[in-house]
């Protein structure tokens, strides 16, 4: 069934738009990322327009996120304090990204810049998660412990200090207000609600327990893309309503599903299958940027699209 | 006023063979299923005299809004592929099609593809290249190139059918990724390359029910829009969880 995008221009099939929508909701469930990684460039692929593209999965991350955190909320998994503490980062990250977005365009060089950022922060942390959780599944199978990670590092003597009960941590404010705020930056100029870097950092860096991650991301993750659809919609009129509706309802059902699997499943088997999703991603892009495209011309109208 | 009119009326004489037209629709509805369209074009030649000497052609040519547009080529640099160089286009049709009754350089002269700008490449105008490229041309190439690509430029040679030099009907196809306006539909009626004959009509091709409403609501109100859609987005994703809640009690 073809239905007409009214923002997009463009007619595309229903039925592709719920099932990419759903496949993406199951994996924002499971690990805690809004999907946006994997969704956008899907959306690029089936002919949406990329400012549109962004846009509207900003838009529809807010709705795959929000079913995911309520079922995190009921499960008591949410760190709200420390959510809150990454919004505010999340929030001024976001109106960067947007400047940065809209400067990065009138050099045409907005594709390059936005595919290099994927190639290098989902090679690093896709490489750097995917050895770590080897390692922890290999000592598990053993016999041995679970290595307990880091407790006390460089981010134990900066200022500001906070309690996190939920999370169980005493750390200064500044670690997760930066976080925030990259994330937001990505957020807005990738279209991604950031989650595929918010969990690792989260872990790694903050040192959070990995079952609190996953809620605590997706309810910043609300805010930040719903600031940045508002920002989208104001400035570039690209947020397309039917599209995000197409896409909602499979990501909001597969988010309810997702959440489910992840529940049974261990955190190192978690985090090695978002390692291995994370390393194909990048290699695609990585082996389209390496490859001598079949078009070299690119044509872009002026005004929006 | 009037006798000025019929003054020039007068002053020009009355063209042996004039073109008279028929269209399968004068306005294209772009509703939620809108999945490209069809377009019927037909007509008859009038005339008072016997046929005149000379070869007969049909050219029937229908152009969407035009607007700038950039086209980037890439090139290796450090080993990855990168746009370097760029042409700015001031004018280019976002849909052009052109159907001729033989080929196009046959049934139309030079000179009056000149004039009456009738051809694909004629229609890409004011092309304004850097210093640095020294082929602006492949730069337009590569735009028809593209665009023929995704059916938003067409060049349909002998698809306009002639009947006894009198009768012309040809279908010309609109895709699905078409863009609002006014769509210039003009025919020519030519005799050995030159045109005798024109006439010139507009489809309007726009949105109608809730794709009007919903792209005008995006434009004049944004920001009721980007709430409306956090709204819907908030809404499903509470629905769901509540609905999977239901499912497992």
């Amino acid at each position: 069934m073809q239905i007409y995008l009214p923002i997009a221009e463009v007619s595309v099939n229903a039925f592709l738009l719920l099932g990419l929508g759903g496949m993406v909701g199951i994996l924002s469930g499971m690990f805690g990322v809004g999907g946006g990684f994997l969704m956008t460039p899907l959306l690029f692929f089936i002919g949406i327009p990329p400012a549109v593209a962004v846009a509207t999965e900003a838009n529809q991350i807010v709705a795959s996120s929000f079913s995911g955190v309520l079922a995190h909320f009921k499960r008591k998994t949410v760190d709200l304090r420390m959510g809150v503490v990454l919004l505010i980062g999340g929030l001024i990250g976001a109106a960067l990204g947007v400047v940065l977005f809209n400067y990065l365009k009138a050099q045409g060089q907005v594709d390059l810049l936005v595919k290099l950022c994927y190639v290098v922060f989902l090679g690093v942390i896709g490489g750097l998660m995917f050895i770590e959780s080897l390692n922890a599944i290999r000592k598990t199978a053993k016999g041995g412990a679970v290595p307990t990670r880091k407790k006390h590092n460089w981010i134990h003597k900066l200022p500001f200090k906070m309690r996190f009960r939920v999370s169980g941590l005493y750390i200064s404010v500044i670690p997760p207000i930066l976080v925030g705020l990259c994330v937001g930056v990505l957020a807005a100029i990738m279209g991604v609600g950031g989650g595929f870097i918010m969990v690792p950092a989260m872990i790694y860096l903050l040192g959070m327990p990995t079952k609190v991650v996953v809620g605590t991301s997706l309810f910043q993750i609300i805010f930040v893309t719903a600031f940045t659809t508002m920002l989208h919609a104001t400035t570039n009129f690209t947020v397309d309503v039917v599209l995000a509706v197409l896409l909602l309802v499979g990501g909001v059902v597969g988010a309810q599903v997702g959440t489910r699997i992840g529940v049974k499943m261990k955190a190192e088997q978690l985090r090695i299958l978002l390692a291995i999703m994370v390393l194909l991603v990048c290699g695609k892009l990585a082996f389209d940027l390496l490859v001598m495209p079949s078009e070299l011309y690119s044509v872009a109208a002026e005004g929006g699209h | 006023m009037r006798w000025l009119i019929a003054l020039l009326l007068l002053a020009f004489p009355v063209a042996a063979e004039e073109v008279v037209l028929g269209l399968s629709q004068d306005e294209i509805a772009i509703t939620t299923s809108f999945d490209g369209s069809e377009i019927f074009v037909f007509g008859a030649v009038k005339r008072e005299a016997p046929i005149p000497e000379g070869e007969l052609g049909v050219i029937v040519t229908i152009a969407g809004p035009s607007v700038p547009v950039t086209v980037r080529r890439k090139e290796r640099r450090f080993g990855i592929w990168i746009n370097t160089d760029g042409v700015e286009i001031e004018s280019a049709p976002s849909y052009y099609a052109v159907a001729t009754s033989a080929n196009l350089d046959d049934v139309l002269s030079v000179r009056e593809n000149l004039r009456h700008k009738v051809s694909v490449p004629s229609m890409i105008q004011s092309v304004s290249a850097p210093n640095t490229v020294l082929d602006a041309s492949a730069y337009v190439n590569a735009l028809i190139r593209i665009r023929e690509n995704s059916g938003n430029f067409q060049l349909l040679e002998g698809k306009v059918v002639v009947d006894d030099e009198t009768l012309f009907r040809t279908r010309i196809r609109l895709p699905a990724a078409l863009t609002e306006g006014a769509y210039e539909t003009r025919i020519f009626l030519t005799r050995d390359g030159d045109i005798v004959s024109q006439y010139e009509t507009a489809i309007d091709v726009r949105k109608v029910g809730l794709e009007r409403w919903l792209y005008s609501l995006s434009r004049n109100q944004p920001v009721l829009y980007g709430l409306m859609s956090l709204a819907i987005a908030i809404f499903a994703g509470w629905g769901a969880s509540a609905a999977f809640s239901l499912l497992r009690n």
